[in-house]
């Protein structure tokens, strides 16, 4: 007696090491998720949770009455460029929507079965790990809200992981550079496919792709949708580094699109839809009736004026003879697109994600199913008198 | 910077009450969790650790360190993917020796706290690569440089949450 009450303090060291240590074993023995655990994890949450989701409540909310009443300066600014940029955009999108319906007629002939992206839902992240090995983060999103586990989730910028554990009102997402995940990927360029993964210093690697390939640096790695959680297409990163590996891979670094150290938002895609391609019926707009829409055209003549109009030298449409003293009429400097065969068959693409927050712009062609709808065209503007820094497009 | 041998009628025991035995653990593993979200490097610390260290040094009760740090290990070890035990493990062998240790000498001054600290938080690292990579399987590097640096980087942010633990802590 006298030897256990000495020793008493290690033995109940002892005692409580081995039960830890024989719960471990059982763990990894177990190789699905352990149940045995989750209540414990259940609790944890529980515990953590209603702290990250309070913190990061009163943070978003100062954080959106700044933005939306205080720091309204710059916005005029922000907005002509922003059309600028639409104009811009608009006019890449009609070459890019004549690629691919081009790849829908090919897909079409081959039956090809498309993937893309139907539903996502909007999650914030809440909390992370607190582990370097465990490079993971919690969203405010669970089972209440319809998330399951396995489910891929991503940025606009590209994709950041999938769910792994789903609680009530929050779910675990393992990120693409922790070193237990797994993502099947290809490389833009070169098709050359491989499985991606974390390192243990938090780097993510392209695993599996043979040493007598040629890989360069900066191409772009895709998700290649082989491991039924990713469809496919996605924007993954970039290649950063290439180096013989051991055995017979490669050894291809790749830097995350996503920056997953700095992750607030993310898009839980819910729902992924698979259809046959079909060649689009709508035919697609040409370039030159989107630039036709940028210039001004000609206004349309009254009919009250018919008989005093001028022509106008040309062959440009005849100025209205109302016009008052001092004005000059405006010259026409493009083709009117008046009349039906001048409209643009079909707006530029638009995304048919149905989700609550659409279709981010990491996500190529492959992924989203781009539809063309036609888009009414007014039949020739007659240009606005703009002041110099009005909002116009360049 | 004296570390001083003391008897264990010498010493000091403390307790802590109830509410600050159950938030400061949430309260850091919440912070270990949250912080490195918005600032990365914060993942260098291990504030669960400097808790347990803060509680077992101040109790000077080596069963009430390991009970302590092995729960603040298990509720660490909850948020994570991997198995719960890890921590758990690493944080009752640290909880029961800066008990221990706590006992035999006195470490009321700031030198003796951050050379603490080092020790314990250099002792944690190693139980957990060990559990991780032999009975886990979790690929790891051991990186001195990297270890010890972490290490002086924890015992500077311990000798402050030591301080702070000093002012809820209560004589028996």
């Amino acid at each position: 007696m006298d030897v256990l009450g000495r020793y008493r303090n290690l033995i109940v060291l002892v005692g409580v090491l081995f039960a830890q240590l024989l719960g471990l074993a059982v763990q990894v023995k177990r190789t699905t998720d352990s149940e045995s655990t989750r209540l414990i994890r259940v609790w944890a949450v529980g515990a953590v949770a209603p702290f990250e989701k309070t913190l990061v409540w009163a943070q978003t909310s100062s954080r959106n009455l700044w933005r939306n009443y205080f720091y309204l300066r710059g916005v005029r600014a922000e907005n002509r460029t922003l059309k600028a940029q639409i104009e811009q955009m608009r006019l890449e999108q009609v070459r890019m929507s004549q690629d691919a319906d081009q790849a829908r007629r090919l897909q079409a002939l081959l039956a090809f079965k498309e993937q893309f992206i139907s539903q996502t839902m909007a999650a914030q992240v809440i909390g992370g790990s607190g582990s370097e090995l465990s490079r993971s983060v919690y969203i405010d999103k669970g089972y209440k809200d319809g998330i399951k586990a396995d489910l891929a989730v991503i940025t606009a910028d590209g994709i950041v992981g999938k769910v792994l554990r789903v609680y009530r009102s929050t779910s675990l997402v393992l990120l693409i550079d922790d070193q237990t995940s797994g993502v099947g990927a290809i490389l833009d360029k070169t098709r050359l496919q491989g499985i991606l993964r974390g390192t243990p210093s938090g780097e993510v690697v392209l695993e599996k792709v043979m040493s007598d390939e040629t890989v360069p640096a900066g191409e772009l790695v895709l998700t290649s949708g082989g491991d039924g959680i990713f469809p496919k297409g996605l924007l993954v990163g970039r290649v950063t580094k290439v180096t013989p590996g051991s055995e017979l891979f490669l050894n291809i670094r790749v830097r995350p699109a996503a920056d997953l150290s700095r992750l607030e938002e993310v898009l839980v895609v819910t729902k992924i839809d698979e259809r046959q391609a079909e060649p689009d019926q709508t035919g697609t707009a040409r370039a030159i009736d989107i630039l036709a829409q940028r210039l001004p055209g000609v206004p349309p003549k009254p009919e009250n004026a018919e008989k005093g109009a001028t022509p106008v030298p040309g062959g440009g449409a005849p100025a209205p003879a109302t016009a008052a003293p001092g004005t000059v009429p405006p010259k026409p400097v493009a083709p009117t697109t008046a009349g039906s065969d001048a409209k643009p068959k079909a707006a530029p693409p638009q995304a048919s994600t149905s989700g609550a927050a659409g279709s981010p712009p990491g996500i190529t062609a492959a992924a989203t199913a781009v539809k063309v709808s036609p888009k009414p065209v007014k039949a020739a503007v007659a240009p606005k008198p703009q002041p110099a820094g009005e909002d116009s497009p360049h | 910077m004296a570390i001083t041998y003391t008897s264990g009628e010498q010493v000091e025991v403390y307790r802590f009450s109830i509410p600050a035995t159950i938030l400061i653990p949430l309260i850091a593993v919440f912070l270990q969790a949250w912080v490195p979200l918005r600032f990365p490097f914060f993942s260098i610390f291990d504030l669960p650790l400097l808790v347990t260290i803060g509680f077992a040094t101040a109790r000077r009760s080596p069963l009430a360190g390991l009970f302590t740090g092995g729960l603040i290990g298990i509720l660490q070890d909850a948020l994570t993917h991997q198995p719960i035990g890890l921590y758990g493990i690493s944080k009752t062998v640290v909880g029961f020796g800066a008990s221990s240790l706590g006992i035999k000498l006195d470490v009321e001054n700031a030198g003796a706290r951050f050379l603490l600290t080092i020790v314990f938080y250099v002792l944690h690292e190693v139980v957990y690569f060990m559990i991780a990579r032999s009975l886990v399987g979790l690929r790891m590097e051991w990186s001195w440089p990297h270890e010890l640096l972490s290490g002086v980087a924890n015992a500077a942010l311990g000798v402050l949450v030591f301080m702070l633990l000093d002012r809820l802590k209560q004589r028996t």
